[in-house]
């Protein structure tokens, strides 16, 4: 497919150390899940299972809370903000130390090529968890009052992509503020969330300061549901978050929304073309919240940049997520290539235009090339239902207004892009974009010392993603 | 009722009588064209700088605090008066220091500007706490809009008729139309027309309790809107602190590289 040969460089699976099956983690200690069930853990570049993982039911969910609430009333919730520190300060090292250990895990569970989880994730989550350590003694100072205490305890439910690094994002912060917590780790990616719990047991954390719970949807809906819990935060797809929303509909649960969703990419006339182009197949191929963006391009260079992406397109290697010159890998489940295959089935139906470099997908496993396509038009269901692979939906505008009434159209969203040549119109632009970050002439990155999250979704909780760990 | 800087009937030509004054009910239709004036003047109002937000609604608390007479006579003492203009007076200083005191800078690997502003929510649907008088509206009214959001309010089903001397006040002020609309009727099913309104960005439900709340806020979950919660019983003439602007706020982070 490339010009150029790159011999293999490829991490060996055995780094990451997996067993064959994984109890919840509850209190301190690893528990067999009282139904005794378990979901297998599939590699998506093979279809092979990577490992048993229990499943958790009420009865599990139950004694979780109780264990998170133990924590928080007898030790947690007491404990000074410094002490608090020196844990996340320890838990940050050691995600640091085993970092391609948890590097080469991801890579497996979610099919992310490593060269991504390595450079980018592990370290991110890292970082998180340092960052976050050092506000567990200065909440004074965050601008949510003199004397914030915890929210007690709190559930966090986590996405399918980029778990790792969604997990930190969630726990540092509820770890900071005093707050204990109940992980529900996507059904589909629970690992990280696992090998979590045993750095929680490596820096010996207070037992039940960390809880983590595997399991699908009822899991997700049992700790979300859960009386006991103070606080509920969700990443996750839109429709994950509306289930949580309506679960504590009319309780006093806070909750915090940070939903998946359409992230339109806006690149003007003016823009650089080379690097835009550069950041839009990037962020096609690792899309930051699951979920491929869609570029809306000003007509009058549609045909120019729709070169510029088949060429660059042509370049990217797709394969083996192990192999460090990877740029690509497989979507995360058969379900979701099924549901991409729909769409872009749906989206030709539309009248829209396919295409995708010449590639050589592997037999095994669940593989989509990557795909533009062309000649999508706003009503196209294309637009509105996240897709979970590599595809790019290319829209045309003729101004600025048409450009941000396109990008508005599915409604908030976590992110959006812009690109133009011209500073002042990027940033007016962007001011005009109902999307909770937005990258101005960038690629589409995350730091801990920026909040993520959507525009929408309701409660404290939006500004630092922190606010629904705290009883303020 | 007040819709889009213009006072109107219900469009069934529907009332009922409360106070010894017939007001008009409120009704489906009606909800529908005050979201749709409070949609059309969001932008306009959102975009507003902020000063001049602070300066207009400002003069509608010198406007209001002339008013005693007419206050009086729909049952609001002087004593009352004078808390809400300084409740509104309080509020309106807020407009171009909010976006100071809950925006800021990120020091991110990179170096590029990662600044985070907040951001008005767009159209809120609120109703006003009931045996609150209009220093309660004003609690719900004020920081709904000081910081760029536009409002469709319901009027205390028990007591409209202060809610409608506000409603003179802004109908001859500088306050664009549909930035402030007031409705009158049953609480009930008007707010649940407007808390299933899909025009609605936000639904502030504190002054809905119990059973109503809980519906309303289900009706927000299906649609992603944001909810402000009751903040439990409210001493309207206490400090209110922040949270009735922040809770309609949403913080836009926006990144630019930076370097040569």
């Amino acid at each position: 497919m490339a010009g150029l040969a790159y011999p293999p460089d490829r991490a060996s699976p055995r780094i990451a150390d997996l067993r064959s099956s994984y109890g919840l983690f509850i209190d301190g200690d690893v528990v067999e899940p009282a139904s005794g069930r378990s979901l297998a853990c599939v590699n998506p570049a093979t279809g092979q299972t990577l490992a048993e993982v229990a499943e958790a039911d009420q009865r599990d969910v139950d004694a979780a809370v109780a264990a998170a609430r133990r924590a928080q009333d007898r030790v947690w919730g007491r404990m000074p903000g410094r002490e608090r520190a020196r844990y996340v300060y320890r838990i940050a090292g050691i995600v640091e130390e085993r970092a391609r250990e948890l590097a080469v895990l991801e890579a497996l569970d979610t099919g992310t090529p490593v060269r991504r989880t390595r450079e980018v994730d592990v370290p991110e989550a890292a970082a998180t968890f340092f960052s976050y350590a050092g506000w567990a003694d200065k909440l004074a100072y965050a601008g949510l009052g003199p004397d914030p205490r915890p929210a007690g305890v709190a559930g966090l439910i986590l996405p399918w992509y980029r778990p790792l690094l969604s997990l930190a994002r969630q726990v540092a912060p509820a770890l900071a503020c005093g707050t204990t917590v109940v992980v529900k780790p996507a059904g589909t990616a629970p690992l990280a969330a696992l090998r979590f719990a045993e750095i929680c047991r490596q820096v010996d954390l207070p037992p039940g300061v960390v809880n983590v719970v595997c399991g699908g949807e009822a899991t997700g809906a049992a700790v979300a549901g859960h009386p006991g819990v103070d606080a509920v935060s969700v990443t996750g797809p839109a429709e994950v978050g509306r289930r949580v929303a309506a679960a504590v509909a009319g309780t006093r649960t806070r909750l915090s929304l940070e939903p998946g969703g359409p992230v339109p990419l806006l690149l003007f006339d003016d823009a650089p073309l080379g690097e835009a182009v550069e950041a839009v197949v990037d962020a096609t191929v690792q899309p930051p919240f699951g979920v491929a963006p869609h570029l809306l391009v000003q007509e009058s260079v549609h045909d120019e940049v729709l070169a510029a992406l088949t060429r660059r397109m042509t370049g990217l290697r797709v394969g083996d997520p192990l192999d460090a010159n990877t740029d690509l890998g497989p979507v995360s489940t058969a379900a979701r290539l099924r549901h991409v295959r729909d769409l872009v089935t749906g989206a030709e139906a539309d009248g829209a235009r396919r295409w995708s470099p010449p590639s050589d997908l592997p037999d095994r496993g669940y593989w989509f090339p990557p795909t533009v396509l062309a000649g999508v038009a706003p009503a196209h269901r294309v637009c509105h239902v996240p897709v979970p692979g590599p595809v790019l939906p290319v829209l045309t505008f003729r101004t600025p207004d048409e450009a941000v009434a396109m990008a508005g159209g599915g409604g908030y969203g976590p992110a959006a892009g812009v690109w133009s040549g011209d500073g002042s119109r990027a940033l007016a632009v962007a001011d005009r974009l109902r999307a909770g970050t937005v990258w101005a002439n960038t690629s589409h990155r995350s730091d801990p010392a920026a909040p993520a999250g959507g525009y929408t979704g309701y409660g404290p909780g939006q500004r630092h993603g922190w606010e629904a760990y705290l009883a303020v | 009722m007040f819709v889009g800087g213009r006072f109107t009937a219900a469009r069934s030509g529907r009332t009922y009588r409360v106070g010894g004054a017939t007001v008009p009910l409120a009704a489906g239709e009606d909800v529908d064209d005050a979201v749709a004036a409070a949609r059309a003047a969001f932008a306009g109002w959102s975009g507003a700088a902020a000063y001049h937000r602070g300066r207009t609604l400002y003069r509608v608390a010198e406007a209001l605090e002339a008013r005693v007479a007419v206050f009086s006579a729909v049952g609001v003492g002087a004593d009352e008066l004078c808390l809400a203009v300084d409740r509104w007076v309080w509020y309106a200083g807020w407009a171009d220091k909010v976006a100071q005191a809950y925006g800021r800078t990120h020091p991110v690997a990179g170096g590029d500007l990662t600044v985070s502003a907040p951001a008005p929510v767009g159209v809120v649907g609120a109703a006003a706490p009931a045996d609150a008088g209009l220093l309660g509206l004003v609690g719900v009214v004020a920081p709904a809009v000081v910081v760029g959001n536009t409002v469709v309010v319901l009027a205390a089903e028990a007591d409209p008729l202060p809610a409608l001397a506000l409603a003179e006040v802004l109908a001859t002020s500088d306050v664009p139309g549909g930035v402030v609309n007031i409705l009158t009727g049953r609480l009930e099913p008007t707010a649940t027309l407007l808390g299933s309104h899909t025009g609605v960005d936000a639904l502030d439900l504190t002054g809905v309790d119990g059973p109503l709340a809980a519906r309303l806020e289900h009706l927000a979950a299906a649609r992603a809107a944001v909810v402000r919660r009751a903040p439990g019983p409210v001493d309207w003439r206490a400090d209110p602190g922040t949270t009735a602007m922040t809770d309609l706020l949403r913080t836009r982070t926006v990144w630019h590289p930076r370097g040569t």
